[in-house]
C-alpha cells in the first residue's frame, strides 16, 4: 500500500508528573504541537512516572514532554528515565518544561533530558526541538 | 492466491502476550504500513470470536468516565479489557489532542488491561478506517472483551455499528424532546442506551422518552434496546449497563444475529477498502497529472464544473488501468 500521501503524524505523549495543579503550559504546548501536526496523547495531572512509562509504551510515542512546576523534577524525571531504560525503550527521547533552576537543568540534560524549556521559551522553538528529536530518534 | 507465508514474528509475539510488539502493530496499521498487513493477514483467522463493544454519544456526555468504570467493571469479574478511543484530528494540521486517557485510572500494574488512543485521520463518521483492524489486534492479543470508544459527535456516528458487535449509546438528561430520538442516526444504531450524569434532574424523563422510543419497535433485528441510568460521579449503574451489553451479546448468539452482522460488517469493510484505494489512486492523479491540473484550472476559472471534471477524471482514470 505505501505510506500515506501525507506523513505519518508525529506521536507525543505530554504528561505532568507529581503533584503541582498547574497544567495551562502543558495544555498551551498541547495545542501547539496539535497545530503543528502532531498526534498528542495528553495524559494530565499528577501521573507517576510509572504511569508516564506504561502510557508511553501502549501509545507507541515518539516522544515524551513532561511539565513540572513542584520542584520535584531532580527526583521524577530521573525515574522516568530509568523506568524507560528499564522497559528497553531509552530510544523515546524526554523533553521537559517547567520551573527548573539552570543547575538542575544542567544536570539532567546529562542524565538523559534531551531538552529543558524554561519560562519564556517560545513555541516555534518547542515545537521545532520536538520536530528534531522525533527525527533524530527515528 | 499465493502460498500462505510464515507468520511473522511479530505477529507471534502479539500472540504471546507481548504488549510492546502489540504497541507498535497498531502504529503500523494506523501509518498504513506496509508491514501490518502480513501481521493483519497471519492474525485475522483467530479473530471474530470476542465482543467487540462500541461507545458513541454526543461531546461531554461522559463516554471515557463509563468507560473507565466499565474497565473496572470487567477486571472485577477477571475479564481482561483491551480500549481504543478515537479522538479527532484537525482538518488543518492533521494534529490532534488525544484526551480519553484522562479519565483512565487503572492500576499501573494491570496488565489485564490495554488503552490505547488514536486519531480519527479525517475519517467521516467518527471511527478511523484502521479501528477494525486495531479491534483485531487487540483480540489477537488475548483480551477478553474489547471496547472502542468513538469520536464524540452527534448525529453522522454511524460507523460505529460497522466495528461493534454491541453499539452503547450514551446520552444525558436534556438533550432535547422526544422527537428528537425520532431522528434517523444515534437512536438508530443503539442496541443499549445508557443514559449517564442520572444524578441531574431531568434523568427519568430521558429514561421514559428512550423507554417510549424503543416501544415503538425496531424491525430490523427483534432486539429491543435496553436503557440503562448511570451516574459515573456516584459510580451508579456500571453493573447493569454491562448485564445490559451481555443480554445483547446473547441474544446476537441466540438468534443468529452475529453471523448476519459480522457479514454485514465485512462486506462493508471490504468496500471501505476498496474505495480507499481507489480514492487514493484517484488522488494522485489530481496531484501529479498535468491534464487533470488543467481540468482544475479550468473548473476553478469556471469554464468547467466540478461533476463534468469529476467524470472526465474517472474516465482518464479507468482508461489507464
Amino acid at each position: 500500500m505505501g505510506k500515506a500521501d501525507r506523513p505519518s503524524p508525529i506521536r507525543v505523549l505530554i504528561a505532568k508528573p507529581g503533584l503541582d495543579g498547574h497544567d495551562r503550559g502543558a495544555k498551551v504546548v498541547a495545542r501547539a504541537l496539535r497545530d503543528a501536526g502532531f498526534e498528542v496523547i495528553y495524559a494530565g495531572l499528577r501521573q507517576t512516572p510509572e504511569e508516564i512509562v506504561r502510557a508511553a509504551l501502549e501509545e507507541d510515542v515518539d516522544l515524551i514532554g513532561l511539565s513540572i512546576l513542584s520542584g520535584a523534577h531532580m527526583a521524577l524525571f530521573p525515574k522516568v528515565l530509568a523506568l524507560l531504560k528499564k522497559e528497553k525503550a531509552s530510544d523515546i527521547p524526554v523533553f521537559a518544561g517547567g520551573i527548573i533552576p539552570d543547575e538542575d537543568a544542567r544536570r539532567l540534560k546529562r542524565a538523559g533530558i534531551k531538552a529543558i524549556f524554561g519560562p519564556g521559551t517560545t513555541l516555534e522553538e518547542i515545537v521545532s526541538t520536538a520536530h528534531r528529536l522525533a527525527r533524530t530518534a527515528a | 492466491m499465493t502460498r500462505p507465508a510464515a507468520p511473522p514474528p511479530a505477529a507471534r509475539a502479539i500472540a504471546r502476550g507481548d504488549r510492546r510488539a502489540l504497541a507498535r502493530a497498531i502504529s503500523q496499521v494506523e501509518n498504513r504500513d506496509p508491514a501490518a498487513s502480513g501481521i493483519s493477514r497471519a492474525l485475522f483467522a483467530s479473530t471474530g470470536r470476542v465482543p467487540v463493544i462500541g461507545i458513541t454519544g454526543p461531546l461531554g456526555v461522559g463516554k471515557s468516565s463509563v468507560i473507565n468504570l466499565l474497565i473496572g467493571r470487567l477486571r472485577d469479574l477477571d475479564l481482561t479489557v483491551g480500549v481504543v478511543a478515537v479522538d479527532p484530528s484537525s482538518p488543518y494540521s492533521g494534529g490532534s489532542v488525544l484526551g480519553d486517557r484522562i479519565r483512565f485510572d487503572r492500576r499501573v500494574d494491570d496488565a489485564g488491561v490495554f488503552f490505547r488512543s488514536m486519531a480519527s485521520r479525517g475519517e467521516l463518521g467518527g471511527v478511523a478506517a484502521a479501528t477494525r483492524e486495531v479491534t483485531r489486534l487487540l483480540e489477537a492479543a488475548g483480551f477478553d472483551v474489547v471496547l472502542v470508544e468513538t469520536v464524540g459527535s452527534g448525529q453522522v456516528d454511524l460507523a460505529v455499528r460497522d466495528v461493534a458487535t454491541t453499539s452503547v449509546v450514551i446520552l444525558v438528561p436534556h438533550l432535547g424532546d422526544e422527537v428528537q430520538t425520532l431522528k434517523a442516526g444515534l437512536f438508530e444504531i443503539a442496541d443499549v442506551f445508557c443514559v449517564n450524569k442520572s444524578d441531574l434532574p431531568g434523568a427519568d424523563l430521558a429514561r421514559k422518552d428512550l423507554s417510549e422510543l424503543v416501544g415503538l419497535g425496531r424491525p430490523r433485528s427483534g432486539w429491543t434496546p435496553k436503557v440503562v441510568l448511570t451516574s459515573t460521579v456516584q459510580g451508579i449503574g456500571i453493573a447493569e449497563l454491562w448485564t445490559a451489553i451481555q443480554e445483547h451479546e446473547q441474544f446476537l448468539e441466540r438468534s443468529g444475529g452475529r453471523i448476519r452482522e459480522e457479514r454485514r460488517r465485512l462486506a462493508a469493510e471490504i468496500v471501505d477498502l476498496a474505495r480507499e484505494r481507489i480514492g487514493r489512486e484517484l488522488a494522485q492523479q489530481l496531484a501529479h497529472e498535468k491534464e487533470l491540473q488543467a481540468l482544475l484550472d479550468a473548473v476553478v476559472a469556471r469554464r468547467s464544473d466540478p461533476a463534468g471534471a469529476a467524470e472526465r477524471l474517472v474516465r482518464a482514470v479507468t482508461r489507464r488501468r
